[in-house]
């Protein structure tokens, strides 16, 4: 094998970017949009891409209803590909909320006792590899990450 | 507009059995829409609830809720809900929270009428 240089092959990681989107649940198709793209640049499968598209919907509408007391606030979205994985950091300046320390639902109880809800940060921790929360400064920060398969 | 069912809703009713056609995503876009669609049809009476999947490639909990809220209101009134035609990325969903053992879940329509007669 001669030593080729990384960019230009297939699966080649690609460029970390960001975007900022007003934090309101009519936006989650457009932070959908600008992580798939990447995501299938990056090489992603489609199922994959759909479990990411999946906690990316569900982490935003939580950001929607818990960060801000006057919303709409803002998500500045960070994509950062690398060659052995694909993370996603969700950052908002709402209150402190960490999605990760809320208790998950009983998955055994009936129809009739089950909450409406919950569920989301259950899928969120299911489908992905990886997902973390800090908080810096005045910012929420929830980082999504799904590895090379 | 009016049309609160949504371009992707259709019913059919098959011997006292309304079968739904499920939309390709079911999402916090428009999980308000079928939420809508369910709710007409119970006040219509529907007593027997077919929900075809076999259209749907995406689901998130906006539409787990959904079909929690209209299988504990079936429940309610003596009903059934019999879910059929998932596709993978829909059964993870449903698996993962711990939703399959709720329902019951058949591989196609056919089966899911006779489950719901």
């Amino acid at each position: 094998m001669t030593g080729i240089q990384d960019g230009g092959v297939a699966g080649a990681p690609g460029a970390r970017s960001e975007r900022r989107f007003e934090a309101a649940r009519g936006q989650i198709p457009a932070v959908v949009a600008f992580v798939e793209a990447a995501a299938e640049a990056w090489g992603m499968h489609r199922r994959r891409r759909m479990q990411l598209q999946l906690a990316l919907e569900e982490a935003v509408v939580n950001i929607c209803e818990y960060a801000y007391e006057r919303p709409p606030g803002e998500i500045v979205v960070t994509v950062e590909p690398s060659s052995r994985r694909f993370a996603v950091e969700l950052v908002d300046e709402g209150v402190p909320f960490d999605p990760l320390a809320v208790d998950e639902p009983d998955l055994r109880s009936e129809a009739a006792e089950r909450p409406i809800g919950g569920l989301g940060i259950l899928l969120v921790r299911r489908v992905l590899d990886e997902v973390t929360y800090r908080r810096d400064g005045t910012r929420n920060i929830l980082r999504l990450v799904i590895g090379r398969r | 507009m009016s049309d609160r069912k949504g371009p992707d809703m259709d019913v059919e009713l098959t011997g006292g059995v309304a079968v739904v056609a499920l939309p390709q995503r079911i999402d916090t876009q428009n999980a308000p829409d079928v939420q809508a669609a369910f709710d007409s049809l119970l006040e219509d009476g529907a007593r027997a609830v077919v929900a075809d999947f076999q259209a749907t490639e995406y689901i998130s909990s906006a539409g787990l809720r959904v079909f929690l809220a209209v299988l504990k209101a079936l429940q309610k009134d003596d009903g059934r809900m019999v879910l059929c035609g998932m596709k993978p990325f829909v059964a993870d969903v449903f698996d993962i929270a711990g939703f399959t053992q709720l329902f019951t879940v058949v591989a196609d329509r056919e089966a899911a009428v006779a489950a719901a007669s």
